[in-house]
C-alpha cells in the first residue's frame, strides 16, 4: 500500500507549544497504516545498526516491514562528506508493505551532508529530526551547503525538529567511564530513542540486543543503553513532539515470523536444501560485494557439517565447487556481476560434465566494479548466455527477500534432479532488505531424492533418465564404476571423448533439452489480478513489491490490471505464454535497459511487450511505476 | 567390482584403461605413465578409490589413461578443483597432473594456493619448457632468448623455477625427478603419494616434436654423471663420475670442490627436514652450467593438512553446538507469533 499521509501540519499546529517540563506536553495520538523512516548519517554514525533495531523491534510488535539499506562502496568516505553518507529506510505497516516505500515521512539527519542527500526524498511536510551538533561550518562546508539550512527558508516545506543530539548525548552519559569519542558514538541510540518514542515502539528487544551484543564490553553496553533511554524520555518530555504515531500489528497470516534478508535466507535455504537431499554443503566463494553475506552465515553452521571454502579467486570458487559435486556433495558458489565472469569457463565446464551445483549471482550495478553496494538487474543475459558454446543452464531469480530461502532449496532441488548447474539471480537489494519470514514447518519440507549408480550395476556415464535426461551420477570410491569425465565434448551415453560432428550436435541437443524438461518439473505462472484483460505488468526479482504495491493502488481506484512475476527464468514456466497471451498489453519494468524483454521476444517473437527500465542503482519506487502504468490504460 | 577382485593382489593392469594412448611416439609423457600404473599397485589404495585430476595440455590427458576416476578439466584449474574434491572426500587419494603452461602460467595462482594450504594431494608437473600442444609456443619456463612459433626473435620472458614457486607456497613436500630416469621417478612417486600433505614433483619430462632434448645439457647419457646431483637425506651431496664431486657452501652459496684436492672440507648434509625451506631454496639455485642440477626430495615436512583442519573445525562445532538440528535454526533470533 502506498502509505496514508498523516496530516502532520495540523497536528503541529493543534498541538501548540507548550513549555511546561514538569508535566508531559499535550500531543495528538494518530494512527497510521504504514509509515516509512529513513536514517541517514555519515557511514561511521551507525545507521545500518540503528535502522536494523528499529525494524526488528517493528517486526516484533508485529509490524510488516520492508527495509532498503543504501550504504557508500567506501568502509569510511571521508567524514562529513556527501558520498560518505550511509542510510536505512524502513516501512513499517499494520498493512502489508511490499517494499520500503517511496518517500520517507520521517529522515533523521545525522549530519549536514545526510540532510543534503536525503531531503528531497522527504514526502512534503515530512519530518525532519537533526543533530544540530554536527552542523558545524566545517561540516556546512563539506556537505556543500552554502549556508546553513536550520537557518533559512530551506526547510519551510517539512517539519523540522532540531536537537543537540551529541550534546544530549554526553550530558546522559556524563558519569560514564567512556572516552569523549566513545560516547559521542553512542549517538545513534539516542536518536533511536528519539523514533522509537515517536513511533511508540517498544526498546526492550534493543536493550536485551545490546546486552547480548556488548556483553563483553559492559561500559559500552550501559553507555549505549543509556543514550537509548535518555532519547526516548527526551521525546516524551519535550515539546518538540507534538504527535505520536501508532502502527498496529499488520493482519498477516498466522504463524511464526522472524525477520531476514536475502542473503541469510539464502544461506539457511542451502543448508535446509542439503539436509532434505542427504547431502553435506561445500560453499566455495571469494569474497565480493554483495554476496560475502552468504558465505558469512554459511560458515557459522558448520554443526550441520557445512564446508566452507574461501577461494584464491572467483575461478577457484567455481573449480572447487566442481570437484566437491563430483566428489558427491553438494557444491555452490556465490558471488556477484564481475565474479561471474570469471566464473563463466567454470560454468561451462559443470554444462559439459552435467554435474549438479548451485551459482549464486548477487547482481549489482555494472559493467566492471560498476556500483558495488548498490542494485541492478542487469546480469540476466550473463546469465543465460555469458559462456562459450552452446551452454544452457537453468536460471531462477526469488522476488523477495523471504522468497530466498524457498528458491534456494528449489535450486538444489534442479540442480540434482536434472544433473545441472542452477543459477540463482539475487541482487543487492533482495540480498541487504529485510522482510517477515513465516517459518516453515520444518517436518513438511519435502525431502530431495539423491541416487548414485551402485557397484554391480549397469552403468554408462552419459546414460539418461528417459524422462529428465538427467545423466547418472556415479561418485569417486564405488568399486567398478571408475570412469572419465572432461571438458572435451562426450560421446553420447559411454561418455569417451568424441570428435564425431554427428556426436556433437546430438549432446548439444540432448543439453539444451534437458534444461527445457524443467519447464514440465516447476510451478505453473501465476496471475494476481484478472486473469484477462488490457494490461499485464511482468517482472522479475525484485521488482515484485513495487509492481506488486502500484497495481494493488491502482486496482483499488477502480483499474484493471494484473501481475505476472516470474520466478523461472529459464527454462520459462509451461503456461506463461498462454498466461500473457490473454493481455492486449505487456509492459515488463527491469533494472536494466531491457534484458529480460529481449528475452521474451527471442522466446515469443510476437509478445506486445514493452519495457520500463531503470539503471540507478536504486529499485523502483512504486510511483514510478503507477504511473507508467497509468500511461499505458 | 566383486569381491573376487577386491580381494586379488594389484597389479598394473588394475590401473591401465582401454583408452588408446595418444601422445606422440617418443613423448616422455609414456615413460611417466608406464612408472606411474606400476607404483600405484604398491599403496594399498583400490582403483576407485583414486582420483587423477588434469587441466588443459599433453600432459592432462594422463587421466584418460588410468584406470581409476578422473577428471580432465579446464585450463589451469586442475588444483583448485582437485582441492574442492578433496576437501569434502578426504578419503580418496587425489592426484593433480599438470604441465610447465598449465600449472604455472594460467594456473598459477591455483597451483600456489593449493601448496599453501597444504591440501593432502599428489601434484605432477610435466615440466617440458614448452607449449606442446598449441604447436610450440615458449612457456613460463622456457630458456630466456628461445626461438619458437610465438617468438621467432627470441623469447623475452625470464623463466621461472617450478620449485621455488613450489618453496614459496611452502608446499610440504618438494622434489625432482626425470622421465628417462624411471628408478628414480618411481622412488619419488613413492615417497610423494606416501607423503601426509600437498606434494609437488617436477618432472622433466622430454617433448619429442616441440622441444626436443631441452633438458639434455644436464640429463644426456654422456654427462650427466657431472651434472646431475640426487640428493639423499643426511647425506652429502656427491656426484662425478667417479664421485669426485661435492658441494660445500661458502659465503652462503653452494659450490663444487674436488674431494681430492680438498679432503678436509666440511660437506653440506642434506636435510629434507628442515622445518624453514631456505636450504631447499639455495639448492633449486644449483643450476647448469654452473652447478650440478638437484635430482630428489628436496623438502619433505609434517603440518597438519587443510581437509584434516577443516573437519576438525566441524567436529568442534558439533561439540559445541550439538549436531545441527533443521528447526533450531531456523526458529531463531528474534521471533514473533501471529495467531
Amino acid at each position: 500500500m502506498t502509505p496514508v499521509s498523516p496530516e502532520k501540519n495540523e497536528a503541529v499546529n493543534n498541538a501548540g507549544p507548550e513549555n511546561a517540563p514538569v508535566s508531559k506536553p499535550k500531543r495528538t495520538e494518530k494512527t497510521l497504516r504504514t509509515a516509512i523512516i529513513r536514517f541517514a548519517g555519515d557511514s561511521g554514525d551507525g545507521m545500518q545498526l540503528t535502522g536494523d533495531r528499529f525494524t526488528d523491534a517493528s517486526a516484533i510488535m508485529g509490524n510488516d516491514i520492508s527495509t532498503l539499506p543504501d550504504y557508500p562502496a567506501e568502509i569510511r568516505a571521508p567524514a562529513g562528506t556527501l558520498p560518505g553518507v550511509s542510510s536505512f529506510q524502513v516501512n513499517i505497516g499494520s498493512v502489508a508493505t511490499h517494499t520500503p516505500g517511496d518517500r520517507p515521512q520521517t529522515l533523521v539527519a545525522m549530519n549536514p551532508a545526510a540532510l543534503k542527500v536525503h531531503l528531497p526524498d522527504v514526502e512534503e511536510h515530512g519530518w525532519v529530526i537533526v543533530n544540530t551538533d554536527a552542523f558545524t561550518p566545517g561540516n556546512l562546508k563539506k556537505a556543500l551547503w552554502s549556508a546553513n539550512p536550520l537557518d533559512g527558508s530551506t526547510l519551510k516545506d517539512y517539519t523540522v525538529i532540531k536537537i543537540p543530539i551529541s550534546t544530549l548525548t554526553q550530558k546522559a552519559l556524563q558519569e560514564s567511564k567512556l572516552s569523549p569519542s566513545e560516547v559521542e558514538r553512542c549517538k545513534n541510540f539516542y536518536a533511536l530513542g528519539l523514533i522509537f518514542w515517536l513511533y511508540d515502539r517498544t526498546p526492550d528487544s534493543t536493550l536485551q540486543w545490546i546486552e547480548q551484543k556488548f556483553s563483553k564490553k559492559q561500559d559500552i553496553a550501559q553507555a549505549n543503553a543509556a543514550a537509548l533511554r535518555a532519547g526516548y524520555s527526551y521525546a516524551d518530555v519535550t515539546d518538540l513532539f507534538p504527535v505520536r504515531y501508532q502502527v498496529k500489528k499488520a493482519a498477516i497470516g498466522p504463524g511464526v515470523y522472524r525477520k531476514i534478508s536475502g542473503n541469510e535466507a539464502l544461506a539457511l535455504g542451502l543448508v535446509t536444501a542439503a539436509n532434505l537431499a542427504g547431502k553435506d554443503l561445500f560453499y566455495g566463494s571469494y569474497p565480493i560485494t554483495p554476496a560475502s553475506g552468504i558465505l558469512h552465515e554459511l560458515s557459522k553452521h558448520k554443526n550441520f557439517r557445512v564446508k566452507t571454502f574461501q577461494a584464491e579467486d572467483e575461478i577457484a570458487a567455481m573449480g572447487a565447487v566442481i570437484g566437491a559435486s563430483f566428489g558427491g556433495h553438494l557444491g555452490v558458489t556465490g558471488t556477484s556481476g564481475p565474479g561471474m565472469c570469471l566464473k563463466s569457463e567454470a560454468i561451462g565446464l559443470a554444462i559439459m560434465v552435467e554435474l549438479p551445483c548451485v551459482i549464486i549471482d548477487v547482481q549489482r550495478g555494472g559493467p566492471s566494479t560498476g556500483l558495488p553496494t548498490k542494485t541492478e538487474q542487469a546480469d540476466l543475459l550473463q546469465a543465460m548466455f555469458g559462456r562459450n558454446g552452446e551452454s544452457p543452464v537453468a536460471v531462477v531469480a526469488p522476488a523477495t527477500p523471504a522468497e530466498c530461502f524457498d528458491m534456494a532449496i528449489e535450486a538444489v532441488r534442479i540442480a540434482f534432479k536434472f544433473m545441472t548447474p542452477v543459477i540463482i539471480l539475487s541482487d543487492g537489494y533482495i540480498a541487504n532488505g529485510a522482510e517477515p519470514w513465516k517459518l516453515p514447518d520444518v517436518g513438511k519440507l519435502p525431502k530431495i531424492v539423491v541416487e548414485h549408480p551402485k557397484t554391480g550395476e549397469s552403468f554408462q556415464p552419459y546414460e539418461r533418465d528417459p524422462k529428465t535426461l538427467a545423466r547418472e551420477w556415479a561418485i569417486p570410491g564405488t568399486p567398478g564404476l571408475m570412469h572419465r569425465i572432461g571438458g572435451i565434448e562426450k560421446a553420447n551415453i559411454t561418455g569417451s571423448v568424441s570428435y564425431d560432428p554427428e556426436n556433437h550436435e546430438k549432446m548439444c541437443r540432448l543439453r539444451t533439452e534437458k534444461v527445457a524438461r524443467i519447464a514440465d518439473d516447476i510451478a505453473p505462472a501465476e496471475v494476481i489480478g484478472p486473469k484477462k484483460g488490457k494490461l499485464l505488468v511482468v517482472g522479475w526479482g525484485n521488482t515484485y513489491g513495487p509492481i506488486l504495491t502500484a497495481i494493488e493502488n491502482l486496482r483499488a481506484a477502480g483499474k484493471a490490471v494484473s501481475m505476472c512475476h516470474l520466478r523461472y527464468l529459464n527454462p520459462f514456466p509451461k503456461n506463461f505464454s498462454e498466461v500473457f497471451s490473454q493481455f492486449e498489453k505487456i509492459l515488463v519494468p527491469e533494472l536494466n535497459l531491457g534484458q529480460f524483454l529481449f528475452l521474451l521476444r527471442g522466446r515469443f517473437p510476437k509478445i506486445r511487450a514493452e519495457g520500463f527500465n531503470k539503471v540507478q542503482g536504486q529499485p523502483f519506487k512504486v510511483a514510478e511505476i503507477e504511473s507508467k502504468i497509468r500511461e499505458l490504460l | 567390482m566383486s569381491s573376487e577382485a577386491e580381494a586379488h593382489e594389484l597389479t598394473k593392469d588394475d590401473f591401465v584403461s582401454s583408452a588408446e594412448v595418444r601422445w606422440c611416439p617418443g613423448c616422455g609423457d609414456y615413460a611417466i605413465l608406464s612408472v606411474v600404473q606400476r607404483t600405484l599397485p604398491k599403496f594399498n589404495v583400490r582403483p576407485e578409490n583414486h582420483v587423477f585430476v588434469s587441466g588443459i595440455g599433453c600432459s592432462s590427458r594422463f587421466p584418460y589413461y588410468m584406470n581409476t576416476y578422473g577428471f580432465h578439466t579446464i585450463h589451469g584449474r586442475a588444483p583448485a578443483i582437485a582441492t574442492g574434491l578433496k576437501c569434502v572426500r578426504p578419503d580418496l587419494h587425489v592426484w593433480v597432473v599438470t604441465g610447465d603452461g598449465d600449472g604455472l602460467s594460467i594456473g598459477g595462482n591455483h597451483l600456489i594456493h593449493a601448496m599453501r594450504r597444504n591440501v593432502n594431494m599428489t601434484i605432477l608437473l610435466f615440466n617440458n619448457r614448452i607449449y606442446g600442444l598449441t604447436k610450440g609456443q615458449y612457456s613460463p619456463t622456457s630458456e630466456m632468448g628461445k626461438h619458437t612459433a610465438s617468438t621467432p626473435m627470441g623469447s623475452i620472458d625470464y623463466p621461472i623455477n617450478p620449485l621455488c614457486i613450489a618453496l614459496a607456497s611452502e608446499a610440504t613436500f618438494v622434489a625432482r625427478t626425470l622421465d628417462t630416469d624411471i628408478k628414480h621417478l618411481g622412488y619419488v612417486l613413492e615417497r610423494a603419494a606416501n607423503h601426509k600433505g600437498v606434494s609437488f614433483i617436477e618432472i622433466y619430462q622430454n617433448c619429442i616434436v616441440f622441444n626436443h632434448a631441452a633438458f639434455h645439457d644436464v640429463t644426456g647419457r654422456e654427462h650427466r654423471d657431472e651434472r646431475m646431483v640426487y640428493l639423499e637425506h643426511g647425506k652429502p651431496l656427491i656426484f662425478g663420475q667417479h664421485k669426485n664431486k661435492a658441494i660445500r657452501i661458502k659465503r652462503l652459496k653452494p659450490q663444487v670442490i674436488e674431494l681430492a684436492k680438498e679432503p678436509n672440507v666440511e660437506l653440506v648434509i642434506h636435510d629434507e627436514k628442515a622445518p624453514d625451506a631456505t636450504w631447499a631454496y639455495l639448492l633449486t639455485h644449483m643450476e647448469y652450467l654452473e652447478m650440478p642440477v638437484p635430482f630428489g626430495v628436496f623438502r619433505c615436512v609434517e603440518r597438519p593438512t587443510y581437509e584434516q583442519m577443516m573437519e576438525d573445525q566441524i567436529q568442534s562445532a558439533v561439540k559445541k553446538q550439538g549436531t545441527g538440528d533443521l528447526k533450531e535454526l531456523i526458529y531463531s533470533g528474534s521471533m514473533w507469533s501471529v495467531n
